[in-house]
């Protein structure tokens, strides 16, 4: 089958629905998101990958206002916690005003195109928008 | 105690703009000043500790090259903004070792103008996308899953701090009023970069960085160095009683890195290593934060001051908006922070930063900071953070 879409990392899996998915230590279940040599909780090198919730709650954020040339600003930083996995993120489809974000309020997953490479090939980045906002959609 | 280590001969030149000389040379002139401080040359130092970050490898060669070659070990260390207090640190160690008797130790930076730190280049310009790294990443991650650069990171930290401990609606004008606070201390202080006393209303109104730290709430990039010379107990008791009575005696000297907890790589996590250094300091040194008559933290931003207020043990857990809000940290309250003018106006040229937050709290320790000197000053607290991380904390003693 022809491949049209990429993840814009490896521990977004594109199924339906979409997902995170984190590498979890076999033996003390410290999670990770990027690839292990080993545990660095318990330094075992056994690790199974476990689908992390799509909905959580915005434990910290900033608006970052000044970037690196080539990252578009103003955007949401955060970390959403996503029943006890926290997971870095930008926070999407909201004005990026500290006045509609609210430390604690419920998110979830979202998916969106991000741009071809020259194969055609789509990369899908990922974010967490406000629940609210989902459910006012459906 | 016997092997107690000292701090003999410490200097900062001026932080600012420093077109008048490169790193090295700036170097050179902490370097020089420390030495005259101690009255030594370097025919008495044993080793050579340096840090920079920036720069050429073989910092600290190049410093000796024109301070004075007589053939002693120098040690290059890097550890992102606790490069400086590494560099003591090494010192330290070497004397404890029995293998140097005396040490200099020395950090520099040029910085001005250099803009926002850690910003990298991108990797990903092939033509089709292609997983790379340790996430598989197909692009340039900053700006697109969060942020690594420090203003957004150091943001995070301190709404964090307030998310946990309850403060959810306190007003994030907290923040200005302790950038106001460092920039109102910074106007006794000759040789911070900015000197200039701040209201909060500037502050407030001033750019925006990350929310909620504007630019007078981040450390000012700038040029500068820093360096101490330190010595054991047995060199010490030969040297002139006036020698004697300017030394300072570090009481405690911790270098520590974050262990790992739940969601550390998620986003740093700069308390537990503070906690953990503070604790193991305060116990080397035998005093509580109770005693301290003045402390130098690593507000690289507003928000990471908060945070340490409560990480160094200066409140109780939880507590570190009550903390500020009593005046405690103020130059004229009960446990004064940042003195200096602190990073947001001293400055932060890195690898300087870990050496000048010890000499200040020396300079007041020996009665000669003029006119922001906290008065009968007799114990201080020095910390430094790096992100990666690492985290330095030294307390230090006025002569009995």
């Amino acid at each position: 089958m022809q491949i049209t879409t990429v993840p814009i990392v490896d521990y977004l899996v594109l199924d339906a629905p979409p997902h995170l998915v984190a590498t979890v230590c076999n033996q003390c279940a410290a999670y990770y998101f990027d690839h292990r040599d080993a545990c660095a909780s318990c330094f075992a090198t056994d690790f199974t990958r476990a689908q992390v919730d799509s909905t959580g709650t915005l434990a910290t954020f900033t608006v970052v206002a000044f970037a690196a040339p080539g990252v578009s600003v103003p955007f949401i930083a955060g970390v959403v916690d996503c029943g006890g996995i926290s997971v870095r993120a930008n926070i999407v489809n909201v004005e990026p005003s500290p006045d509609l974000l609210r430390l604690g309020m419920p998110l979830r997953l979202t998916t969106f195109p991000i741009g071809k490479d020259s194969n055609g090939v789509e990369a899908i980045g990922f974010g967490f928008e406000p629940s609210a906002i989902a459910e006012g959609r459906r | 105690m016997s092997d107690a280590i000292w701090i003999i001969g410490i200097n900062m030149t001026k932080f600012g703009k420093r077109p008048d000389k490169d790193v090295v040379g700036l170097g050179v002139e902490a370097a020089q000043a420390a030495l005259a401080d101690a009255g030594f040359t370097m025919h008495e130092i044993d080793i050579i500790t340096a840090g920079n970050l920036m720069a050429t490898p073989g910092f600290g060669q190049a410093v000796q090259k024109q301070l004075g070659q007589t053939g002693i070990p120098v040690y290059n260390v890097t550890n992102a903004c606790a490069t400086g207090a590494t560099a003591l640190r090494t010192a330290i160690m070497a004397i404890k070792a029995g293998e140097a008797q005396i040490g200099l130790a020395v950090g520099a930076e040029k910085l001005s103008g250099a803009g926002l730190l850690g910003a990298s280049g991108n990797q990903y310009g092939g033509n089709a996308w292609e997983p790379q790294g340790r996430q598989g990443a197909v692009m340039e991650l900053e700006g697109r899953v969060g942020t690594d650069l420090m203003p957004g990171v150091f943001a995070q930290i301190g709404m964090q701090y307030l998310h946990r401990h309850g403060y959810t609606d306190t007003s994030i004008e907290l923040f200005a009023r302790i950038s106001e606070k460092n920039h109102w201390h910074s106007t006794l202080n000759p040789l911070a970069a900015h000197t200039k006393p701040m209201t909060v209303e500037q502050i407030m109104n001033d750019v925006m960085i990350a929310y909620p730290n504007t630019r007078p709430m981040c450390s000012a990039n700038c040029d500068g160095a820093a360096a101490a010379v330190v010595i054991g107990d047995a060199a010490l008791k030969r040297l002139s009683p006036e020698q004697q009575r300017r030394a300072v005696k570090i009481t405690a000297s911790v270098l520590t890195t974050d262990p790992w907890e739940e969601a550390c790589q998620i986003l740093p996590n700069v308390n537990t290593l503070t906690r953990n250094a503070a604790r193991a300091a305060y116990e080397q040194a035998g005093v509580g934060p109770e005693d301290l008559d003045l402390v130098e933290l690593h507000d690289c931003f507003a928000t990471a001051e908060l945070v340490h207020y409560d990480n160094l043990g200066l409140c109780e857990t939880g507590g570190a908006v009550e903390f500020f809000d009593s005046g405690a940290t103020r130059r004229d309250g009960r446990t004064p922070v940042n003195v200096s003018g602190g990073l947001q106006s001293k400055g932060h040229p890195i690898s300087a930063t870990g050496i000048a937050n010890v000499w200040e709290v020396c300079h007041h320790l020996r009665g000669e900071a003029g006119d922001r000197q906290i008065a009968g000053a007799r114990v201080g607290l020095a910390h430094v953070i790096g992100l990666g991380s690492v985290c330095g904390v030294h307390i230090l003693e006025k002569a009995a």
